[in-house]
C-alpha cells in the first residue's frame, strides 16, 4: 500500500468537506461537513502514525474524536438556540456580522 | 496485500460517493445516513491501518453517539423529513474551484512529498494497552485539557439549549 | 553508617505520634463528608448537617491530637535543635517530566492555623444549625461550608505548591458560593461576583510566582535536598542558601504578595471584602473574617523565607509589604467610621486588623503576626456571630445600626457581656488576648527599626478603638430605635421569610445553639493571649517556643520511609559551632536554613502604656462623641459634614470608599473593555470600508482624470472600459461585508487554497 493513496483519500474528503460548508445553507448540513473535514485529518494522522512506527497519532486521533464529540454538542446547541430565536437555521439569515 | 489494498479501493470509493451525497443531497436526514456510511468507512480504513482502538472509538462515538446527536438536532428544529430545495446557499458555484484549488494543491504537494512511497509492510497492529500507556504517560496533560473541554461542552450545551 | 548512628546520639529523636502522621486525613474528612452531604444529605434527618458538624469535629479533634503531639515534639527536642516538621508526600501525577506531589507539612505554623480553622468551623457549624434553621438551601450551604473547611484544611497542611494552590482556589469557590447564598437578591450575586473576581485578579500572581519558583529552584532542591520545586520545604532553604538571583526571587516573591493582597483584602484590592458580607452571618464570621481571609497573611508566612530574602525584609526603609500593611490599616479603619451597616463595621476592622498581620510579617515579627492570625480569629470570630445574634433575635434580620438597633444590652445580656469582651480584645486592652498579639506586632516594628510603621500602629489602634466604641455604643446603648424597639414595619425582611417566624415578638436573647458559640469565642478573646503573654517572661511565651521554626543549619539525611513516601530526619549540624545562626544574614556554610533568624522585642512596661493610653483616648474620645451626636443630638454636631465643607468632602470621600470602585468598574474595566470594541469597530467602519471607498473613489477620480486629458487623444472606448471595470471592482469588492457566513467562510478557504498552492509552486 502507498502512503499516498491514504493521504489523497482524505485530501479528497477534505476538500469535499470544505465544499460542504461553503454550499450548504442549512447549519446542520454544515456540522456534518466538519466532521467529513475531521475525519480526513484523523486518516492523516493514522497515516503517519503507520508510516513512522509510532503511536502519537493514535492518541490525536482520539484526541480529535473527543474534541469534535463537544463541537457537536455545542454546534447543535447553538443551532437549537438559533432555531428558537429566528425559527430558521438557515445561516444566510444569519448576517448580524455584516460590515 | 492485495486483499488490503482491494479493500481500501472499495472503502474509498464507497466513501468519496457518499462524502459527495452528504453534501449535494437535497434532504437533511438522508445526508446523515450518507454521514454513516463515511463515518463507518472511516473506521474501516483506521483498521487497515493498524489501529483497532481508534477504529472502534470512531464506532462508537460518531456513529453510535454523534450520529443521534445529529438526527436530533433535525428532529428538534423541525427540519422536513423529506426532500427539500432550498439546502444549498448562492456560494455553491464558489465553492466548487475553490475545492478544486484544494485539491490540486494538496495533490501536488503530496505526489512530490511521498511519490511512491509505500507503507510499511510488516506493520504491526498497535494495542490499546500502547494507546493508553501513550495518553496516561507522556500525554496526560492534554488529556486533562479535554477533560476539561468535554465538560466545558456538556455545561455550555446545556445552558445554551436549555429554554428560560 | 556509624558516623550517623554516632552523631544521632547527640541529640535524643524527636518524639512523633500517630496524629503527627496521619495529619493528612484532617482535610480529608470534611472533603469526603461534602460528597456526602451533596448525594444524600437531603434525606437524611437533619438535611446534611449532622455531617457537616460530625466532619468538623472530627477534624477538630484530629488537629487538637496534632497540636498536643506537636507541642511534645518540641519538647523532646534541645533548646537550639531545629524541630523538623512531619513531611509525608506521595506522588499525585506526574506529566511531561513534571511531578506533581500530594502530601502535608506539619510545623508549627500549620498545627496552629488548623486547629484555629478546625475550631472555628466547629462553632460556626453548630451556630449555623440554629441560624439558617429553614433556610431554603440549608443543605446547600453546609455542604459549601465543609467543603470551605476542606480546601482551607488542604492548604494550611499542604507541603507543596501545587496542593496549596488547590486549596486556596477550592476556598475562592466557596466564598463565592456562599456569599452569593441569597443570590435571588442582586445584590448578594453582584457582591459574590465582585469577590471572585477582584480574588481571581490577585490569583494570578499566585500561579506566576509558584511557577516562577518552580523553574527557579527546581534543580537546586532536587540536587541538594531530593525535593521538587513544588515543594515548600525546598523553596524555603533555597530562598535562603545564597543560590538565587535577587531579581527572580524579588518578582517571585511580588507575584505572590498580589495573591496575597487578593486574599487577603489588602489595599487595593480590599474593596471585596465589606461587600462580601451580603453573604449570610456564619459565612462573614468564618471565611471573611477568621479563616479564609487570613490566607494571604499564612502564604506570606508560609513561605516566609522568600519575602525575606526577595522583598530584602529588615532591610532599612522598609518594603512592600509594610507599606502595603500599613496604608490598609489607616485607611480602612477610616472607612469604619461611616458605617451603618454593623457588620460593614467588622468587615472593615477585618481588613485593618490583617493590615497589621501583613505590617508585622512585613517588619520581621513573624511570630507576633501569627499568633495575631490566632487571637484575631476567636474574637473577631465573636464578634460576627454576635451580630448574626442580633439581626436573628433583636433586629428582623436588618444590620443597620442607625436605624434598628440600640439600648440592645438589657435584653440581650450574654451576646452583649461576649461583645464587650471580645471588643476589648480587638482594641487591644491588657488583659485581653489582642493586646498580647497586636502590641507584640506594634513593639516589634518599632523594635526592628521601623519608627514611622510604630507610629502608624499607634495611630490604627487609636482608630480601632474609636469606631468599636462607636459602633458599640450605637448598638448597645442609647434608645433602642425601629426593629430593635420593637417595630415591624421593615418589609425589605421578608426576603427570608422562610426563618422569619420568631418576628412576632419583640427583641430577646438568641437560643442556646447561638449563644453557646459565642460564650466558648469570648473565653478564648478573652484568655488566649496568655499563651504568648510577654509580659510575664520567658517562660509565658510558649507560642514562641512552639511555633517559631528555629533559624538553625540543618544537615539533611533522608531515607525512605516505605513505598512512596519519604520521611525526614533531622541530623545535627556537625560542629560545636552551629547554635550560632547565620540563616537570613549569610550563606549557610555546611546545611541549609528553613527560617531566617529574627530578633523579638523586649517587652517594656511604659510602651505598653504608651499604647493602653492611646487606646483608651480613642475609646473616650469616641465615647463622649457618640453621645453627644446620636443620644444628645447636640447641635454643634449633628449635621457637622453639611456645614463645614471640607469635612463633608472628607466623609463623602470615605462614604464612597475612595472613589476606589468607581476607579476599578468605571475607568480600568470600561477602559479595557470599550477601546477594544470600540477600536474594532472603527477599524471596521474606517480603515476596511475606508480602503475600499477609496479605492473606487480614487479609480473614479483617476479615470474622471483620463477622461479629461487623455480621452480625447487616446480611443474613447478603451478609456470608457478601465473606467467602468475600477469603479465595479470598488462596488463589487464592498458586498464582502456581507455578513454572511458562508461566504467568509468561502473567502478564507480560498484564499488559503490559493497560498497553499503559491506556497507548493514556489518549493518545487
Amino acid at each position: 500500500m502507498f502512503v499516498n493513496q491514504f493521504l489523497f483519500l482524505a485530501a479528497v474528503l477534505f476538500c469535499i468537506g470544505v465544499y460542504g460548508v461553503i454550499a450548504r445553507k442549512n447549519a446542520v448540513l454544515m456540522l456534518m461537513s466538519i466532521e467529513l473535514i475531521l475525519n480526513s485529518v484523523n486518516i492523516n494522522l493514522l497515516t503517519f502514525a503507520m508510516r513512522n512506527g509510532s503511536t502519537d497519532g493514535h492518541v490525536f486521533a482520539l484526541y480529535i474524536i473527543a474534541v469534535a464529540a463537544a463541537e457537536v454538542g455545542v454546534g447543535l446547541g447553538l443551532v437549537l438556540l438559533v432555531y428558537r430565536n429566528k425559527k430558521t437555521i438557515s445561516v444566510d439569515e444569519l448576517s448580524e456580522m455584516r460590515g | 496485500m492485495i486483499a488490503q489494498n482491494i479493500g481500501f479501493w472499495i472503502i474509498a470509493v464507497l466513501m468519496v460517493v457518499s462524502a459527495l451525497r452528504v453534501v449535494t443531497t437535497n434532504n437533511v436526514v438522508h445526508a446523515a445516513l450518507w454521514l454513516v456510511v463515511v463515518l463507518a468507512g472511516a473506521a474501516g480504513q483506521y483498521i487497515l491501518l493498524a489501529a483497532e482502538f481508534v477504529a472502534i472509538t470512531q464506532v462508537l462515538v460518531y456513529i453510535g453517539a454523534v450520529m443521534v446527536l445529529f438526527l436530533f438536532g433535525t428532529m428538534l428544529t423541525r427540519a422536513r423529513i423529506g426532500a427539500e430545495s432550498d439546502l444549498n446557499n448562492s456560494y455553491k458555484k464558489l465553492g466548487i474551484p475553490v475545492a478544486l484549488v484544494m485539491l490540486v494543491a494538496m495533490g501536488l504537494a503530496l505526489t512530490r512529498s511521498f511519490g511512491d512511497e509505500k507503507l510499511p509492510e510488516s506493520a504491526k497492529v498497535v494495542s490499546t494497552q500502547e494507546v493508553s500507556d501513550q495518553i496516561f504517560g507522556p500525554y496526560l496533560l492534554p488529556f486533562w485539557a479535554l477533560s476539561f473541554v468535554l465538560l466545558a461542552a456538556v455545561v455550555g450545551a446545556i445552558v445554551l439549549a436549555r429554554k428560560d | 553508617m556509624n558516623l550517623l548512628a554516632a552523631e544521632t546520639e547527640v541529640l535524643a529523636p524527636l518524639a512523633s505520634g500517630w496524629f503527627l502522621e496521619n495529619a493528612w486525613l484532617i482535610p480529608v474528612i470534611p472533603a469526603i463528608a461534602f460528597a456526602l452531604i451533596i448525594l444524600i444529605g437531603k434525606r437524611l434527618p437533619m438535611k446534611g448537617s449532622e455531617l457537616g458538624v460530625a466532619s468538623m469535629l472530627a477534624s477538630l479533634v484530629l488537629s487538637a491530637g496534632a497540636a498536643y503531639q506537636w507541642i511534645q515534639r518540641v519538647n523532646s527536642a534541645t533548646e537550639e535543635q531545629f524541630v523538623e516538621p512531619v513531611i509525608r508526600s506521595w506522588s499525585w501525577w506526574r506529566s511531561g517530566g513534571f511531578d506533581f506531589g500530594i502530601g502535608q507539612h506539619i510545623d508549627g505554623l500549620s498545627v496552629v492555623v488548623l486547629f484555629v480553622v478546625a475550631f472555628i468551623s466547629t462553632l460556626v457549624q453548630i451556630y449555623s444549625l440554629e441560624y439558617l434553621r429553614g433556610d431554603r438551601r440549608y443543605t446547600h450551604f453546609f455542604a459549601a461550608l465543609t467543603l470551605f473547611s476542606g480546601g482551607m484544611l488542604a492548604m494550611v497542611l499542604a507541603d507543596n505548591m501545587i496542593l496549596f494552590l488547590l486549596g486556596w482556589e477550592v476556598m475562592g469557590l466557596c466564598s463565592f458560593m456562599l456569599i452569593g447564598h441569597w443570590w435571588e437578591e442582586d445584590a448578594n450575586s453582584r457582591a459574590a461576583l465582585k469577590a471572585f473576581f477582584t480574588v481571581r485578579t490577585g490569583d494570578v500572581g499566585l500561579l506566576v510566582g509558584i511557577s516562577m519558583l518552580y523553574f527557579a529552584a527546581n534543580d537546586w532542591t532536587q540536587e541538594n535536598l531530593g525535593l521538587s520545586g513544588f515543594s515548600i520545604r525546598g523553596i524555603s532553604a533555597w530562598a535562603l542558601s545564597g543560590e538565587p538571583n535577587s531579581t527572580v526571587i524579588m518578582v517571585a516573591a511580588i507575584a505572590l504578595f498580589i495573591a496575597s493582597i487578593g486574599k487577603s483584602g489588602q489595599f487595593p484590592l480590599h474593596t471585596w471584602l465589606p461587600d462580601a458580607m451580603a453573604g449570610p452571618t456564619p459565612v462573614s464570621s468564618l471565611l471573611h473574617s477568621s479563616t479564609m481571609v487570613v490566607a494571604g497573611v499564612f502564604l506570606v508566612a508560609r513561605l516566609y523565607p522568600v519575602f525575606f530574602v526577595g522583598l530584602d525584609i529588615l532591610g532599612s526603609g522598609g518594603n512592600l509589604i509594610m507599606f502595603i500593611g500599613a496604608i490598609t490599616i489607616v485607611i480602612s479603619a477610616a472607612l469604619a467610621f461611616v458605617q451603618n451597616d454593623i457588620k460593614r463595621v467588622l468587615a472593615y476592622s477585618t481588613v485593618s486588623q490583617l493590615g497589621y498581620m501583613m505590617l508585622g510579617l512585613g517588619a520581621g515579627a513573624w511570630l507576633p503576626a501569627v499568633f495575631h492570625i490566632f487571637t484575631h480569629a476567636f474574637f473577631k470570630a465573636c464578634l460576627f456571630l454576635g451580630a448574626g445574634s442580633i439581626s436573628h433575635s433583636a433586629s428582623h434580620h436588618s444590620f443597620d445600626m442607625k436605624r434598628d438597633m440600640g439600648g440592645l444590652r438589657k435584653v440581650m445580656p450574654i451576646t452583649f457581656t461576649t461583645w464587650i469582651i471580645s471588643t476589648l480584645a480587638l482594641c487591644g486592652v491588657f488583659p485581653f488576648s489582642g493586646f498580647f498579639s497586636k502590641d507584640e506586632i506594634i513593639d516589634n516594628v518599632g523594635n526592628n527599626g521601623y519608627n514611622t510603621f510604630m507610629i502608624v500602629g499607634l495611630v490604627g489602634a487609636f482608630m480601632t478603638a474609636a469606631y468599636m466604641t462607636r459602633a458599640t455604643y450605637l448598638t448597645f446603648f442609647g434608645e433602642p430605635r425601629g426593629a430593635s424597639a420593637g417595630h415591624s414595619s421593615h418589609e425589605s425582611h421578608d426576603d427570608h421569610a422562610s426563618h422569619d417566624d420568631h418576628s412576632s415578638h419583640g427583641p430577646h436573647e438568641s437560643g442556646l445553639l447561638i449563644t453557646a458559640p459565642l460564650m466558648i469565642l469570648s473565653v478564648l478573646a478573652l484568655g488566649s493571649g496568655l499563651l504568648n503573654a510577654t509580659p510575664f517572661g520567658e517562660s509565658w511565651e510558649r507560642m514562641k517556643l512552639w511555633v517559631e521554626p528555629r533559624a538553625v543549619e540543618v544537615v539533611d539525611s533522608t531515607y525512605s520511609g516505605g513505598p512512596g513516601e519519604s520521611l525526614i530526619v533531622n541530623v545535627p549540624s556537625a560542629g560545636e559551632g552551629s547554635s550560632k545562626s547565620v540563616c537570613g544574614t549569610s550563606t549557610p556554610e555546611i546545611g541549609v536554613c528553613y527560617a531566617p533568624k529574627l530578633e523579638h522585642a523586649k517587652f517594656k512596661w511604659s510602651k505598653a502604656m504608651l499604647s493602653m493610653a492611646i487606646v483608651f483616648l480613642g475609646m473616650v474620645v469616641s465615647w463622649i462623641l457618640s453621645m453627644l451626636l446620636f443620644t444628645k443630638r447636640d447641635a454643634r454636631l449633628v449635621g457637622l459634614t453639611q456645614r463645614v465643607k471640607i469635612l463633608g468632602v472628607g466623609h463623602r470621600f470615605l462614604v464612597n470608599k475612595y472613589y476606589l470602585d468607581d476607579l476599578y468598574e468605571k475607568v480600568i474595566v470600561r477602559s479595557v473593555a470599550y477601546p477594544i470594541s470600540s477600536a474594532a469597530y472603527w477599524f471596521n467602519q474606517n480603515v476596511l470600508d475606508g480602503i475600499l471607498h477609496s479605492i473606487s473613489n480614487l479609480t473614479r477620480k483617476f479615470s474622471g482624470w483620463v477622461y479629461k486629458n487623455i480621452d480625447q487623444r487616446v480611443v474613447d472606448g478603451t478609456v470608457n472600459n478601465s473606467a467602468t471595470f475600477t469603479k465595479s471592482v470598488g462596488t463589487a469588492a464592498q458586498p464582502t461585508q456581507s455578513g454572511k457566513v458562508s461566504q467568509y467562510g468561502a473567502l478564507l478557504f480560498s484564499a488559503a487554497a490559493v497560498a497553499a498552492l503559491v506556497l507548493v509552486i514556489i518549493n518545487t
